[in-house]
């Protein structure tokens, strides 16, 4: 028998209101940890899959989309640069690293990405199994295709044009696994690399046409040709102003900055976010409210017993610790499943979500989530305060004499 | 041993009553007389440590209660006074047994479950030690308090009214074993009561 015992007997006495009362705060505190969460992983994919590219040159139109398309290999691609044009830029003072990409065609919606070394170099990428791709339609394989699609080492599968779906399949080649990636944690585990001569292949009428770009070395790959996009690593944060303006002088081509484009993705979801936020704080002030409502009128009735206690010997503080510490059991018990709740549900999200690229998962805690349940603490604290002074209030002698 | 001196209480509206000095001797037994409105509640108040006299001082084994702090008083009221109630007053969320168990906890006394036990089972009431006060009549009730009142082993066991919720069956039970609960736990008794049915079995008697 404790102050733990008599409050917590307290509340299952009611347990109506108390059920209410941690329902509020839990929704109240997963709505905000389903945020919480959820903003830091995007934040976190789009900030590891950028890392390193500081630039982005594709075909105009818009620079979201090019980032979307050719950083996250989520949207569509804005079209296609000429390789001449590109092979320019990437030999440019300025430029440290350019990797040049050639999207368009998937396996089972795993986007097959034409690309050279400079790639690996950029993701500092390692083989698990395997080797990287060397000749024309060798593929190398990331670890999320791998195990999700269950090819292996020597497989041989065909791509489909377009980036989803297996509507078009180009029957003429088949590509051939050779390597299996170490996880990344980044969008490679998502991907399939080759070199950008399987990409020409697979859209040209003649096969023997594309026989001499085995033997070619990889910068020559790209001469005549079309790429979809350069990724561009400067030499100088300097260039930062300089280079994008080069580009987008150009008539068929513009440059856009993730870190930017990120930043205005952001700017653009934010007002959903900032609603949400707003909604759930709400609900944790109506969670307050109704605590500290409950707690007060439940103190007509408690007067008798608090007196009680009194003339038993407790002391007043120990009587204020004792109402303060149900309000706090309350929104404890609240906030933890609260975040419970926002761990399942966005969990439960995940597993629904169709894009492989941004999957959200539950799984992971944000150290932020100490103060949703600090929050919660504060909130039962305050709200059962002014119920907590009616102890010093009392007076022990006229409420035992008087009838209940 | 108990004994109250030269006490006057003035009330709000300014009304002063002067209580005529009383000692009660280790384990006596004493009623507590006068007609209602005169100040019986009231004096039960002073000394039991809830009402501060205008006047005068109340000592118990030789403690000036109201020199004390307020929480110490809180504590000594809990470990050396034991009060019975009117109307039996018990938390409903606590079973019989936590009831009981509250009284020593809420003193600073380790709970003493044997003790309790035999208690309950002194009174007739062994079998309610799980029920929910919901559940019990009033008699069982008061019995009940007797038996909080005495858990804490007090020197003095105050009684306000205890009788004139039951009746004359249950209230002829209650003052038995209110008699001689005292008396096997080595209190001093005080009943105040203007209930006919309580003088048979006390002989003491203070008026006001």
């Amino acid at each position: 028998m404790n102050t733990f015992k008599i409050s917590s007997k307290n509340l299952v006495r009611n347990k109506l209101t108390t059920i209410l009362n941690i329902i509020l705060v839990a929704f109240g505190v997963g709505i905000l940890s389903i945020l919480l969460l959820a903003a830091n992983q995007i934040g976190n994919t789009l900030e590891k899959n950028a890392r390193g590219i500081d630039l982005v040159v594709g075909a105009k139109g818009s620079p979201l989309q090019l980032i979307l398309s050719s950083i996250y290999h989520i949207d569509y691609p804005t079209g296609n640069i000429p390789a001449k044009d590109a092979y320019k830029l990437a030999h440019h003072p300025m430029v440290k690293r350019a990797v040049p990409l050639a999207l368009g065609d998937n396996y089972n919606g795993y986007r097959i990405v034409g690309t050279d070394t400079s790639f690996t170099k950029l993701y500092s990428l390692s083989i698990l199994k395997g080797n990287f791709w060397q000749k024309d339609l060798e593929v190398t394989i990331g670890s999320t295709v791998a195990s999700e699609s269950k090819l292996k080492i020597g497989d041989s599968f065909f791509g489909a044009h377009g980036l989803t779906g297996n509507g078009d399949i180009h029957k003429q080649h088949a590509y051939t696994v050779k390597g299996i990636l170490k996880p990344q944690g980044n969008i490679t585990d998502n991907l399939i690399l080759t070199n950008i001569g399987s990409v020409y292949k697979m859209h040209e009428e003649k096969p023997e046409h594309s026989a001499h770009h085995a033997p070619l070395a990889e910068a020559k790959e790209i001469n005549d040709k079309q790429i979809t996009a350069l990724l561009i690593q400067y030499k100088s944060p300097m260039s930062v102003i300089l280079f994008p303006r080069m580009v987008n002088q150009s008539a068929n081509m513009q440059a856009a900055s993730p870190a930017m484009e990120s930043a205005r993705l952001f700017s653009l979801i934010g007002v959903g976010i900032d609603t949400l936020q707003w909604f759930a704080v709400f609900i944790m002030a109506i969670a307050a409210l109704s605590i500290f409502i409950s707690l007060y009128n439940a103190m007509k009735e408690r007067k008798y017993d608090l007196a009680l206690m009194r003339c038993l010997g407790a002391s007043k503080s120990k009587l204020f610790f004792l109402v303060l510490l149900e309000g706090i059991m309350v929104t404890l018990i609240g906030a933890c499943l609260g975040l419970l709740i926002g761990h399942a549900a966005l969990e439960a999200i995940g597993s629904y979500q169709e894009s492989s690229q941004a999957k959200l998962t539950g799984l992971t805690m944000v150290p932020q989530e100490i103060y949703l349940i600090w929050t919660g603490l504060l909130i039962g604290a305050l709200a059962s305060i002014i119920p907590a002074m009616q102890i010093y209030k009392v007076d022990i002698a006229t409420t035992l004499t008087k009838d209940r | 041993m108990i004994k109250i001196s030269s006490l006057a209480h003035v009330y709000d509206k300014g009304r002063r009553l002067k209580f005529p000095n009383w000692e009660i001797a280790d384990m006596e037994q004493w009623l507590l007389l006068g007609a209602s409105g005169c100040g019986k509640s009231t004096l039960l108040n002073i000394i039991s440590g809830l009402l501060k006299p205008t006047e005068g001082e109340v000592l118990i084994n030789g403690t000036d209660l109201y020199t004390l702090p307020a929480r110490k008083l809180d504590r000594f009221r809990g470990r050396h006074v034991g009060i019975i109630f009117q109307r039996p007053h018990l938390i409903r969320s606590l079973d019989v047994l936590d009831n009981l168990e509250l009284a020593a906890v809420m003193a600073g006394l380790p709970v003493d479950h044997e003790r309790n036990l035999s208690l309950l089972a002194g009174l007739g009431i062994a079998g309610l030690a799980k029920n929910y006060p919901d559940e019990l009549s009033q008699g069982q009730l008061q019995r009940i308090s007797v038996a909080r009142a005495l858990v804490n082993k007090p020197d003095l066991l105050i009684a306000d009214e205890p009788t004139s919720s039951l009746d004359d069956e249950n209230a002829n039970q209650v003052i038995r074993m209110l008699t001689t609960q005292t008396k096997d736990n080595g209190a001093a008794l005080i009943i105040a009561t203007h209930d006919q049915r309580v003088r048979e079995h006390i002989a003491k008697t203070y008026l006001l």
